[in-house]
Order: C-alpha cells, then sequence, then structure tokens
C-alpha cells in the first residue's frame, strides 16, 4: 500500500482516509453493475411505462404518449386486474401465517429431542428443491393430483382433515373467517412448510444468539416455558420478524401468475409498453405493502440498545 | 423415588410435550418429503402400473425406461455440465464480489455508503419484472458505454450467451445479489474491530487484512452465500429463460420436457397420454434435482451450522 501511493507520488494519506478510499474500490464493482443493471434498467423501464415501445431492425424507438398503458393495463387487459388482486391477497393472506408458523417451527426446532439434526435437515430441505422451475413444474403435475385425489377419497385421511377441524371451532364460537382461514392454512400445509424454509433458518439463528442466562434467571424465578417465550423469546426475536415479513413478501415475487402476465406481455406479444406498466403498478402495490407493514411492525419492534 | 417421579406433573407434562414435538415434526417431515417419496415411485413405474387399482406406492413392473427416456429427451449428460458450469461460475463470481461489497459496506465507511446501502436493499425490494425487459434490449445490442461499436463497428448480441451471468454475477447484481450482500454485511459486523486492529498494527493493508484475516472468518457466511446462489441459479427459469433461448440447461430442458416428449412419441402433442407424459416429467424433475440433493448432503450439516453463525440476525 505503501509503495504503490508513493508511485502515485501522492502523500500518505490517515487511516480514516485510507480507509475510506478503499471501502470505494471495495464497493465499485457492485455500483458499477447496479448502474448498468439496475439503476438504468429502472428508469427505462418508468420511460417505457409511459410511452409506446416499437422494436424493429434499426433497434427501438419511443414515443411518449402519457398514461395510456396504465389505462389499458386495468381495463383493456382482461386478467391484470385479477391477477394483480389475488397476488396482492394471497400475500396478504399467506405473510402471516408464514412468519409465525416459521417462528413456531424454529422454537421448536431449538429443543433439544432425538433425531434433531435429521429433523433439521429436512425442514431446509424446501430451500433448495421449492425454488424456480421445479415448483411451477410440481404445481403443474398429473400423477400427484391423481394421487392426492384417491389420497383423498379414501376416507382415512379426510376422517382427520380439517372439515373435523372446522365443525369443531366453529361450534366453539370462533368467528367464521378465522376459522375459514386456519382450516385454509391446513389445507395448504405443503404450500406454506415448502416457503418457509429460510425464514425458519432467520429465526433459528435468531433464537441461538439470545443468552442462555436470561432464560435461567427467568426460570429461577418461577416462570414457565410459556410465559419466557412471550416476556423472552419473542421480543428478542422480533427485528426478525420484520426482516422475514419482507423476506416472504419478496420470495412471492417469483412465483406468481403476474409475473408471468407480464414476461408473456413483453416477450410474446412484445408490448414492452404495456408490460413496464403493469411491472410498474405491480411494484408500487407492493412498495405500498411493505410501508405499511414495515410502519405497524416496527413500532412493536424491540431493539437491544 | 421411582413413585414420587412417576407422579410428578412436571414428568407427564414433558412427556405430554415430546409426544406432540415427535408428532407434529413427524407429520410435517412427512409433508415434506411426500412429492419426493412420490416421485421416485413414480420413476420407476411401468405404464401399466399407472392405471392399475392395486399400484399405490411399490411398482408391480419395476422399470427404468421413464428414467431412460427422461434422460434421451432432457439430453441429460450435456445438460448436467451446461448446468454445474454456470451454477458454479456464477456462485463464485457472485460469493467473491458479494464479500467485498459487504465488507466494504461493513466496515470501510465513506461518504454516502449508508445511502448506496440503500440501494442495495432497493435491489432487493424491487421485482425483477420490473426490470428485465430494459436489461433483455440492453444486453441485445450490448454496447458498453457506446465502447464496443467503436473498435469493432457495430454492438454485440450478448444473449444466448454466458455473458450476461458472469456480467452480473461478477458486479454483484445477479439473482438475489442484494440479499448476498446484506448477509456478508451483516457478518463482518459482527466480527469485533479488534481482530482488524491487531492485523493493521502488525503492519497488514486494507487489502491483506480482508484476504487474510476476514476471509477465513467469513467461511460460514462464503458457505451459506454459495449454496444459496448454486441452487437458485440451478432452478431459476426466470432469468434462464430470457438470456438462455436455444442453450440447454437444467430448467430449461425441464420445462420443455414434456413437449419434446410427445414430439418423440410422434406427432400431435395433444393426442398423448397426459399421464404418461406427467410421469416422464416426474422422472425428470427427479433427475434435475438428484444432483442438489446430493451435495446437500454433503453440505447440510456445514450448511445448518452455519447459518447459525452468520449472523445473519445481527
Amino acid at each position: 500500500m505503501k509503495s504503490l501511493t508513493r508511485r502515485f507520488g501522492a502523500k500518505p494519506r490517515n487511516y480514516g482516509k485510507q480507509k475510506a478510499l478503499w471501502g470505494i474500490a471495495y464497493v465499485t464493482p457492485w455500483l458499477v453493475g447496479f448502474i448498468f443493471f439496475f439503476l438504468i434498467p429502472l428508469l427505462s423501464s418508468l420511460i417505457y411505462s409511459f410511452s409506446e415501445v416499437t422494436a424493429n431492425s434499426q433497434g427501438i424507438s419511443i414515443s411518449l404518449k402519457g398514461l395510456t398503458n396504465y389505462v389499458a393495463a386495468f381495463t383493456v387487459n382482461t386478467s391484470f386486474n385479477r391477477l394483480l388482486t389475488e397476488a396482492i391477497v394471497d400475500m396478504v393472506v399467506n405473510v402471516p401465517l408464514i412468519v409465525i408458523f416459521s417462528l413456531f417451527l424454529a422454537v421448536v426446532l431449538n429443543q433439544k429431542f432425538l433425531g434433531r439434526s435429521f429433523a433439521r435437515a429436512i425442514f431446509f430441505l424446501p430451500v433448495i428443491l421449492a425454488s424456480g422451475v421445479i415448483l411451477t413444474l410440481e404445481s403443474g403435475s398429473l400423477v400427484q393430483a391423481v394421487n392426492a385425489q384417491n389420497a383423498g377419497s379414501s376416507g382415512l385421511i379426510n376422517a382427520l382433515g380439517s372439515f373435523e377441524l372446522e365443525r369443531l371451532m366453529l361450534q366453539a364460537g370462533v368467528s367464521e373467517t378465522i376459522v375459514n382461514y386456519l382450516t385454509g392454512a391446513v389445507d395448504r400445509i405443503y404450500e406454506i412448510v415448502s416457503q418457509s424454509g429460510v425464514q425458519i433458518l432467520i429465526f433459528l439463528a435468531a433464537i441461538q444468539t439470545i443468552s442462555p442466562q436470561l432464560y435461567e434467571a427467568s426460570k429461577m424465578e418461577g416462570a414457565t416455558g410459556y410465559e419466557a417465550f412471550w416476556k423472552i423469546t419473542f421480543p428478542m426475536v422480533s427485528p426478525m420478524i420484520l426482516v422475514n415479513m419482507i423476506y416472504t413478501i419478496i420470495d412471492s415475487f417469483s412465483r406468481n401468475e403476474l409475473t408471468d402476465l407480464i414476461r408473456t406481455t413483453g416477450f410474446v406479444q412484445f408490448d414492452f409498453g404495456l408490460s413496464s406498466a403493469m411491472a410498474w403498478i405491480y411494484f408500487a402495490a407492493i412498495s405500498l405493502i411493505l410501508l405499511i407493514s414495515t410502519y405497524f411492525v416496527s413500532s412493536k419492534v424491540f431493539y437491544h440498545e | 423415588m421411582s413413585v414420587s417421579r412417576w407422579l410428578s406433573l412436571e414428568n407427564w407434562k414433558r412427556g405430554f410435550w415430546s409426544l406432540i414435538r415427535f408428532t407434529l415434526i413427524f407429520g410435517l417431515s412427512f409433508v415434506i418429503l411426500y412429492p419426493i417419496l412420490q416421485k421416485i415411485s413414480t420413476a420407476f413405474k411401468d405404464k401399466r402400473d399407472l392405471y392399475s387399482p392395486v399400484v399405490v406406492w411399490i411398482p408391480e413392473n419395476f422399470t427404468m425406461s421413464n428414467f431412460l427416456d427422461a434422460i434421451r429427451i432432457m439430453d441429460y449428460w450435456p445438460t448436467l455440465f451446461n448446468t454445474f458450469v454456470l451454477s458454479a461460475m456464477t456462485t463464485l463470481l457472485t460469493a467473491a464480489s458479494c464479500a467485498l461489497a459487504g465488507y466494504g459496506f461493513a466496515r470501510l465507511k465513506f461518504k454516502g455508503s449508508g445511502l448506496l446501502f440503500a440501494c442495495v436493499i432497493l435491489t432487493i425490494l424491487v421485482p425483477p419484472t420490473t426490470i428485465l425487459i430494459p436489461i433483455y434490449l440492453n444486453l441485445k445490442e450490448f454496447t458498453l458505454l457506446g465502447l464496443i461499436p467503436l473498435i469493432t463497428g457495430k454492438s454485440v448480441n450478448l444473449l444466448n450467451s454466458y455473458w450476461p451471468f458472469i456480467l452480473t454475477s461478477l458486479t454483484a447484481n445477479s439473482l438475489k445479489a442484494g440479499l448476498y450482500i446484506f448477509i456478508f454485511r451483516q457478518f463482518f459486523r459482527g466480527i469485533p474491530k479488534e481482530v482488524e486492529e491487531a492485523a493493521y498494527i502488525d503492519g497488514a493493508g486494507i487489502g491483506t487484512t480482508f484476504t487474510r484475516i476476514m476471509m477465513p472468518n467469513a467461511i460460514p457466511a462464503i458457505l451459506t452465500t454459495a449454496l444459496f446462489s448454486f441452487v437458485w441459479q440451478w432452478n431459476d427459469s426466470f432469468y434462464t429463460t430470457t438470456y438462455l433461448t436455444s442453450s440447454k440447461v437444467m430448467s430449461t430442458q425441464l420445462s420443455s420436457l414434456p413437449y419434446n416428449l410427445s414430439i418423440m412419441l410422434g406427432g400431435d402433442p395433444s393426442k398423448a397420454d397426459p399421464f404418461y407424459l406427467s410421469m416422464v416429467q416426474d422422472t425428470g424433475i427427479l433427475l434435475a434435482i438428484l444432483p442438489l440433493i446430493i451435495i446437500y448432503l454433503f453440505v447440510q450439516r456445514y450448511f445448518v451450522e452455519s447459518i447459525e453463525r452468520t449472523g445473519i440476525v445481527g
């Protein structure tokens, strides 16, 4: 380093400045990529969404035409509205379920029991298997669908299925919306388990950073496991609830039909303007949800400092 | 003594809880493993077994023909090789560039580094579909700031090559790279400052400190990001189908498998038996994830351990 500065004839800088320079150097590769593969595309996508894009052999020509694409997305395209609402509703329904479920499982997987590492290995398997093309194809597998049908009609599973649960809870006087929500979750258990692999990992990591002294002290004072969870574990992992919520939301980008619609509009119908407009509407909707949920959750989050 | 233990409520409670826990974990594990078991069972089935009501799990006529069909149609071995090269390449480059950026953001603060890190978060939050079309058009006529046309006279079409993957991962902007930068930053922030200061006092420069002190310490974070990026690249169909239209990698081969199969069976795709198509497709999926499962078996111990020490949680 010293020889380097001497060669360039510069005065040796002080420690802090040197560090800052190196910092810029370390971040530069990312910055170049950020500008070329993110910022410029993002801005041009915004421009496309307000204009008519025609691609021909000379390249692409852009002519501004205002909000036409946005209006077309909402009024002309037959399935955009439906898919957008579906995507948003799915997100709103699934995010709390996945976060609560993965927190619960992380607590369970953190306890000591026989075959714990084996169980952990299985629970993280969806991180690998339920992603990308495999997930898409799996949902379309006919053999699986037929087998599920057979299993369902054979009676044994049905008896223990969510139907009984539903009846039980309704009789106990639980509100019908909540019952439907919960039984719906039971019916989609595979979907939920397969989407919560990374979240379980994050929660598990968070739980293991909590110092055991806290638990010991609370046990001495006579706290039950239940109280220890709500008074110690929950506040200590609450920052991770925010992280996991955001992760779950961005994770849903890759697995909804709206993404497919945006893609086909762009690459099959070659309507780049409309496709960009759809993508921006989707982005705006997600940002709104993220903002609202971050606002509500972060006011409840407990920070150590 | 033994009687009092037998009567103790505490013991009963504990026993009851472990029973519930066992049922829960066993059940959920089954839910997770079920599709894989199903695929394995289907893969060995003969066509006749599909319609036989007595066959549920164990096929009556064992056959390897599904595997042979799937291997032939997917062009399995070359595809495996291509996918492996592609994933390994992006994994190496992504891990390296994200580690650099993560260290820069964590320890080498400069004016505006906070703002730039907010930009990293932004890259995580923006859906990739939003920027896909401009990137596509950009790569189709790649000019590198107008430098390439100056030399060769015309722009280069980078589509259908590995260049888009190399360029994006070299500059830490590939699939989910923002997440990896975040993981590295959190991890480096968790390493005590004293370690670095000791290195500086002993005369190590910032570069040496990074390569000789910080990187060996960051092995858990490196493993985690490497595994994530390898797997997600392997399974990715979003970027792969956009950048690589005709090259043979696993995800494109998988998604076109049913179509290719029906063509191979002769003629009209709509006439082929949908169950048979689905069966071969399941076998194809099994073949595609088999390498991942094998890798996972070897690294899962490090993976589970390492993520606990990555300090994702800060």
